[in-house]
């Protein structure tokens, strides 16, 4: 098990008022990504809890892509891997930050 | 004097041992391997006829039942290395030296026995270059063949698995060789003619019919919202634009998604009809929705798929059939087909090098070609134009007089950027060069080579490598949508961007998809039970792959 922990600044605050929302599954190949409302509006973090160690370039590089695309300010996550591939892991933080904005 | 029938003189010595054990033409399965022992020479050319798909088991089996002391040093050339008694011959000096295509399921023992020195290999090819050679200079002595059942006569019904047969036939009873086949049922008449009987030497009546594997179905339960993502670029950034309607697909599952989502997402952009329509193409049963849906106009296969072979009964105008009413399937003709009558390969692959190289080798694996370097290529002998290939051949760039330019097949890699286990698939050298390198082969065994691929799809995006015009942009292009691999991380930003900004690299949104639409729900069957409905109870899964 490693534990990585990423704190980026945003511009903006993620849009949207929905206070907390989980996505995804902890399978084989999978993650769960719990987001929270709960930082100031230009700070983001990102938990990750993951099974297999050695991939943190690999880790900073997605969480990185995802704050400047998504611009998640105010909201805490915590991911819950499960051995997924970067491209999945992309995909919920993005799935995630679209059900904050809802 | 010269003696010009020395070969047909050795055919007929053959003959003669082997009626021996044969009541005319027809031998009991327990008479096997003294039918073999009596035809069979040491140093012989054998065929044993193993395809990716049906496979002459019953006389693979008594092949490695021979007695080495009799049956020795065979140079066996033949497609598929499948079956566990294709290898076992090697080490009991039966055989000595292989010349095949594929050996999937057998490709890790292949490789130990290479690294070994137990097999001498002349080389891996590709179907039709193996069949090519079965003319020039690989004809076989004998030929250990399988069909479905044979009259008294030896007329033989290959039935929708035809696959091989009619090339192995072809090669070896018309240049003084011997052909046996096994088939499941001796019969008073065959339901069609697949072979003439004056072509068959002998018939073995096989213990059990003859095996296949259904290497062509895929669960659509098992595919990912990445691979729907990867399957809705390839049609609106690929297929739309180039106008595709005479195509070939891989085995993978990128590419059945695409056949799932054609009812779905390609209709919903408007494309029945302007692609997909004319195929070279197993019968996959994720094509199943878009016949029924009346995207397909016709298909033609290399082999059959097992399940399918009622439904092909019942879809005439769209399958090739014999009057019998079952599917006619060949592999040398589809493979032609795929190589010089369609504008479209698109299939998966394992590695990806920095030029675009690619390899299904890993260092303990050796999978063998198929088909897919054939289909994979660019056939320098076309000559009639198509929209689809003047376009891409436009693209690769005219010089000089444009009636004198050559149009373009499009090669298309569909690839998530990690396989399995996180293996990354973009590499900086191909595991191939250090197979080669090992076991002393001269060339390393590339699937595609770089010339040829004009397409990377991933989850990142699309690579056009045929508006790249020199070396650094095809590298930066290919590390563009890399994704997060060594490869992709290690691009350079500033000349990535500037490729997209040239079309040269397409991002999903480039192409007005949004990744987060990619959905399951697109799939216009989620499970195999969808693909059971959709056929109206005609198609008729495997076992393994019935889960209800």
């Amino acid at each position: 098990m490693e534990s990585l922990t990423f704190r980026h600044t945003t511009a903006k605050p993620l849009a949207g008022t929905v206070p907390s929302t989980i996505t995804g599954v902890v399978a084989s190949g999978n993650l769960e990504v719990l987001l929270e409302r709960v930082l100031p509006p230009d700070t983001c973090e990102v938990a990750i809890e993951t099974p297999i160690a050695g991939y943190g370039p690999v880790w900073e590089a997605v969480v990185a892509d995802f704050v400047a695309r998504a611009q998640p300010g105010g909201i805490r996550i915590s991911i819950n891997d499960g051995g997924a591939r970067p491209d999945t892991v992309s995909l919920r933080l993005l799935q995630g930050a679209r059900l904050m904005e809802a | 004097m010269t003696d010009w029938r020395s070969e047909a003189r050795l055919r007929d010595d053959r003959i003669a041992a082997g009626r021996a054990q044969a009541d005319g033409k027809v031998v009991p399965a327990t008479r096997a391997v003294d039918l073999l022992e009596a035809v069979l020479r040491p140093g012989d050319r054998v065929c044993l006829e193993g395809d990716n798909q049906k496979q002459a088991d019953c006389l693979a089996r008594a092949l490695a039942a021979c007695d080495p002391g009799k049956v020795h040093d065979l140079h066996m050339v033949q497609s598929g290395i499948v079956l566990p008694e294709h290898l076992d011959v090697f080490e009991t000096g039966i055989a000595r030296r292989l010349d095949y295509s594929y050996s999937g399921p057998q490709g890790g023992r292949i490789a130990r026995m290479l690294y070994g020195g137990q097999i001498e290999l002349g080389a891996v090819h590709t179907y039709l270059e193996l069949f090519a050679r079965y003319f020039v200079d690989l004809t076989p002595n004998v030929a250990l063949i399988a069909g479905v059942s044979a009259d008294r006569e030896g007329n033989l019904y290959t039935g929708p698995n035809t696959e091989d047969t009619p090339t192995v036939v072809e090669a070896t009873a018309f240049k003084n060789g011997v052909v046996i086949a096994q088939v499941n049922a001796i019969v008073d008449k065959v339901p069609r003619v697949d072979i003439p009987g004056d072509r068959i030497d002998f018939v073995v009546a096989a213990d059990k019919p003859f095996y296949v594997e259904p290497l062509f179905t895929r669960d659509p339960a098992a595919m990912t919202e990445t691979q729907v993502l990867m399957a809705m670029m390839a049609i609106k950034g690929i297929y739309a634009e180039y106008g595709i309607r005479r195509l070939n697909h891989g085995i993978g599952f990128g590419t059945a998604a695409i056949e799932l989502l054609l009812p779905t997402y390609g209709e919903r952009l408007g494309l029945k009809g302007r692609i997909a329509t004319h195929w070279a193409l197993n019968p996959h049963p994720t094509l199943i929705p878009a016949i029924e849906s009346g995207w397909v106009q016709q298909v033609h296969c290399f082999g059959s798929e097992v399940g399918m072979d009622r439904y092909i009964r019942e879809r005439p105008d769209i399958f090739f059939t014999g009057r019998d009413g079952s599917l006619r399937s060949n592999r040398a003709f589809c493979q032609t087909a795929g190589l010089y009558a369609c504008d479209l390969f698109i299939g998966s692959t394992l590695q990806i090098d920095l030029s675009g190289h690619s390899s299904t080798v890993t260092q303990n694996r050796v999978a063998g070609f198929g088909g897919a370097p054939n289909m994979g290529s660019d056939p320098h002998g076309r000559r009639h134009p198509s929209d689809t290939w003047m376009k891409a051949g436009r693209e690769a760039q005219i010089t000089g007089d444009p009636m004198l330019m050559r149009g373009r097949k499009l090669v298309v890699q569909l690839v998530e950027t990690f396989g399995d286990k996180l293996v990354p698939t973009f590499v900086e050298r191909l595991d191939a060069m250090e197979l080669a390198k090992k076991t002393g082969l001269e060339l390393a065994p590339v699937m595609i080579y770089a010339d040829d691929v004009t397409h990377i799809v991933t989850e990142e995006g699309i690579a056009n490598l045929l508006l790249c015009r020199d070396a650094d942009e095809r590298e930066q292009a290919i590390r563009g949508v890399a994704g997060y691999t060594e490869i992709g991380r290690g691009r350079d930003r500033a000349k990535v961007e500037d490729l997209r900004a040239r079309g040269i690299v397409r991002r999903p949104e480039d192409l007005g998809i949004e990744p987060l639409d990619a959905d399951r729900a697109l799939l216009a069957a989620k499970s195999i039970k969808d693909l059971v409905h959709w056929s109206g109870g005609l198609y008729e899964p495997p076992a393994k792959f019935r889960n209800w």
